[in-house]
């Protein structure tokens, strides 16, 4: 069989792409605007819009936005506050914070939050009841009782 | 398949690995003594797949024996736990790159489809693909 390595189609249309995404990732907690993230990229608002859907499956605000739930998932499992969450992701506002959240993970961020404490309380009490039996045998965890199973 | 086992050299090094460079999303990171810890990850567009990333140290399953063969095969890049799929080669390609993977094949047309291969923080090899 034949194999190619050509060197791709446009390979200076992704490298400009995939940095304005990488530009979300890491600019994500300040005041974004598409301008800036199309600018960084040195295309036209629209053909950019274009581009981005087309490789990422999502506009880049509904990346940026995207982005941002996911870092305060990160910040809530952390145990940081739901108000130090909200303007740490970049969000102006707790209520528009707070239904957006909600509207992506399915519950408000402060019952995110507590659901998360109870978690960390069941693994510090019982840990063995998040790992899978089979793996916890082989790796001997099972024989010390620190790790057994509070009913 | 829902779970899946990739042995890794260093569980710290594999979560930044697994979690900053591939973009991983943490499923279970559950404390388990002073030395260990049951850690997961989900590729962000397929959480129900939890890969564990399993530490390879002297304990019930391996012996200091094992654990040194082991070390040595996996580093040396004798294992390739899985191919992952991915709508856009290219830009997973470019991505990984610039946050400093090592792909040991760059995207190649084959047959079956675009595939690239690169490398884990311990020497596992993984296939990228696109059909």
């Amino acid at each position: 069989m034949n194999s190619t390595t050509e060197q791709y189609p446009k390979v200076y249309l992704y490298k400009r792409v995939v940095q304005a995404k990488l530009f979300i990732d890491s600019h994500y907690a300040e005041n974004i605007e598409l301008n800036n993230i199309a600018d960084e990229a040195y295309f036209s608002k629209f053909h950019f819009i274009r581009l981005f859907k087309s490789i990422y499956g999502k506009t880049p605000h509904q990346y940026l936005t995207a982005v941002r739930i996911e870092k305060a998932i990160q910040l809530l499992k952390a145990d940081q506050t739901v108000s130090e969450v909200c303007y740490a992701v970049g969000f102006e506002s707790l209520s528009s914070f707070g239904s957006l959240f909600k509207r992506i993970v399915g519950v408000t961020p402060s019952a995110f939050l507590e659901e998360q404490k109870q978690m960390k309380i069941q693994m510090a009490k019982a840990p063995l009841m998040f790992v899978p039996g089979c793996f916890a045998y082989q790796h001997g965890w099972n024989e010390n009782s620190n790790f057994e199973i509070v009913p | 398949m829902t779970n899946m086992c990739v042995y890794v050299l260093n569980q710290d090094s594999a979560f930044d690995f697994y979690t900053n460079k591939l973009g991983f999303k943490v499923k279970m990171d559950v404390p388990m003594g002073a030395n260990a810890r049951w850690l997961t990850v989900t590729p962000p567009e397929q959480p129900e797949l939890e890969i564990t990333l399993f530490p390879v140290a002297v304990g019930r399953m391996f012996s200091e024996e094992t654990v040194k063969t082991m070390t040595e095969l996996i580093s040396k890049g004798c294992f390739g736990p899985g191919i992952f799929s991915c709508t856009d080669i290219y830009a997973t390609y470019e991505e990984l790159k610039s946050k400093g993977v090592e792909f040991v094949k760059p995207p190649t047309k084959e047959f079956y489809g675009t595939e690239a291969l690169f490398k884990d923080d311990s020497g596992n090899w993984f296939s990228l693909h696109q059909q």
